[in-house]
């Protein structure tokens, strides 16, 4: 068995979660992401089938470690929930900072989508506040190149001051670059700079009269100036893992309340309340990343593919919107309907076949009759029902639903229906979920 | 300056970002998507059903509903 965590004196409740390390020199890589870039599958390629899956502690989040190695060193990669930020809106969010903030990762690996990368650095830049050991990976180059999206790495990596990858997921090589910066990272062969985001004048005098206070307090533990920024965001839920992780209360601190009740006073002196300063700091975020993309990400098609336009077009029109959505549903529901009449009488067949053995064992052993009928009629006969009949069906319809979800169509039909839906103040999107409940009905 | 909603840009409009009206979850996720101030918004079509219509917003297609685009201040272009 592995070191844990406890056994080479890290707590795991420090994380929320526990790593397992295979050796104790094991560096540990967080790998975070927005979703749908592709995460999962470099996470994947990287570990292959070397996974510990689990829960985050106390939240229903799922959690994914995997052990690689190159030639000079082994690491944990832990799989952060995808999300769009960190400011702990939601569970993902909130268990996403805290590992990036206390976990302790040697390196954080944020996956970038190269089609959409403007809005995918939002959450690199989040991430660079926190922490500065960050490598961005830009995934799904091939994607962006089909869509003559050209992308100038190096120039990004310039801007953002920490190493930037191109990789393309199911190719191999592409990650071998990832792994070689990985163990530049964390050897400190490479020292990410880290980009500063700068805020507007008035935000920036009140993290200055605020970080000294706060650098007296966490130390080297945290970045202060990110800290300030939370503080002065008023980000409750933070403070409170800060007093559950490092021990430091900052409400109970004098001094840096007195220092923050004075930065407050500057933000309210230019007439910054609350909502605004969150705004303006979202607002710095999104418009630094439109700095760092312009003139390195270069779409040489304006706009989105013009050809994917088209398809659109003819996919959500009101024409014929509807009468391809509903024939693609039809022969999904058809097929799989029909189809799996044929395996589901086979199964019947085997399985009652199988019966007739199981009858004329108990038979043999002279079992009561009413044994026989509780496990033989009862509980073997339901189970071998309710497997032939329900078992080829979900077979057929959810291969078949995973194809229209790659090709992109669900959400086209989300849009589609979300009118109808609204109407029951549900929305588009269970109109899955609504197909699968049909085909519940009609086996 | 003709301030308008979301709701008046027609498909193959654009339209810039003015101020954002929406309050708690659906605000956060209008920033989380990059629809700051002086954000360009191009407006792709509406749905069949005429509900929620699709914006071309910072490389991403996003479908807003008519009761959320509402509480989006913006100019045309």
């Amino acid at each position: 068995m592995g070191l844990t965590n406890s056994s080479i004196g890290m707590k795991a409740v420090d994380f929320g979660v526990e790593i397992k390390k295979q050796s104790q020199e094991d560096k540990i890589i967080a790998l975070a992401g927005n979703p749908n870039v592709g995460k999962s599958t470099v996470f994947n390629e990287l570990t292959g089938l070397n996974q510990h899956t689990g829960n985050w502690a106390g939240k229903t989040v799922s959690n994914a470690q995997g052990y690689c190695s190159t030639e000079n060193q082994s690491y944990v990669l832990v799989d952060i929930p995808g999300t769009y930020s960190l400011m702990a809106h939601s569970a993902e969010e909130e268990v996403a900072r805290n590992f990036i903030c206390f976990g302790n990762p040697d390196a954080v690996v944020v996956v970038c989508d190269a089609t959409c990368l403007e809005r995918n650095l939002n959450l690199v830049l989040q991430t660079i506040e926190i922490s500065k050991n960050v490598i961005v990976c830009v995934n799904l180059m091939d994607e962006a190149k089909r869509k003559d999206i050209r992308i100038d790495l190096a120039k990004i990596s310039k801007r953002l001051g920490v190493p930037v990858v191109g990789t393309i997921a199911r190719n191999k090589n592409s990650l071998q670059e990832l792994l070689d910066i990985i163990d530049k990272v964390t050897d400190g062969r490479i020292k990410p700079s880290g980009l500063h985001i700068q805020y507007q004048k008035e935000i920036e005098e009140a993290i200055a009269v605020l970080e000294p206070s706060v650098k007296m307090l966490t130390g080297k533990t945290i970045n202060s100036r990110w800290l300030s920024i939370k503080l002065l965001d008023q980000d409750a839920s933070l403070m409170k893992e800060i007093k559950d992780y490092l021990g430091i209360d900052f409400y109970e601190n004098k001094e840096l309340m007195e220092a923050l009740a004075k930065a407050k006073d500057i933000l309210v002196k230019y007439g910054i309340d609350s909502n605004k300063f969150k705004d303006k700091i979202v607002s710095a975020l999104v418009t630094e990343a439109e700095k760092v993309c312009h003139g390195t990400v270069v779409f040489e098609k304006e706009g989105y593919n013009l050809s994917d336009r088209r398809i659109d077009k003819v996919l959500t029109s009101k024409a014929t919107g509807y009468p391809i959505m509903l024939a693609l549903l039809a022969l999904i529901l058809w097929l799989t309907i029909t189809g799996a009449n044929y395996p589901s009488q086979l199964l019947a067949k085997a399985l009652f076949w199988v019966q007739n053995y199981l009858s004329a064992f108990m038979y043999y052993i002279n079992a009561p009759i009413w044994l026989h009928d509780i496990l033989v009629l009862g509980v073997y006969r339901v189970l071998a029902w309710v497997v032939s009949v329900m078992l080829p069906p979900m077979a057929i319809f959810f291969p078949l639903f995973t194809l229209l979800e790659d090709a992109g169509y669900l959400p086209r039909v989300a849009y589609n229906l979300d009118k109808t839906f609204k109407c029951c103040c549900a929305c588009g999107k269970q109109a899955l979920t609504m197909c699968m409940g049909y085909i519940n009905l009609k086996m | 300056m003709n301030i308008n909603s979301l709701n008046d840009i027609n498909p193959g409009e654009q339209a810039i970002v003015n101020a954002l009206l929406s309050t708690g979850s659906m605000r956060r996720r209008l920033l989380d998507i990059g629809l700051v101030e002086n954000t360009v918004i191009e407006c792709l079509g509406r749905s069949p059903g005429g509900d929620p219509t699709a914006f071309l917003i910072r490389g991403a297609v996003i479908a807003i509903r008519s009761e959320d685009c509402e509480n989006i201040l913006v100019t045309r272009r």
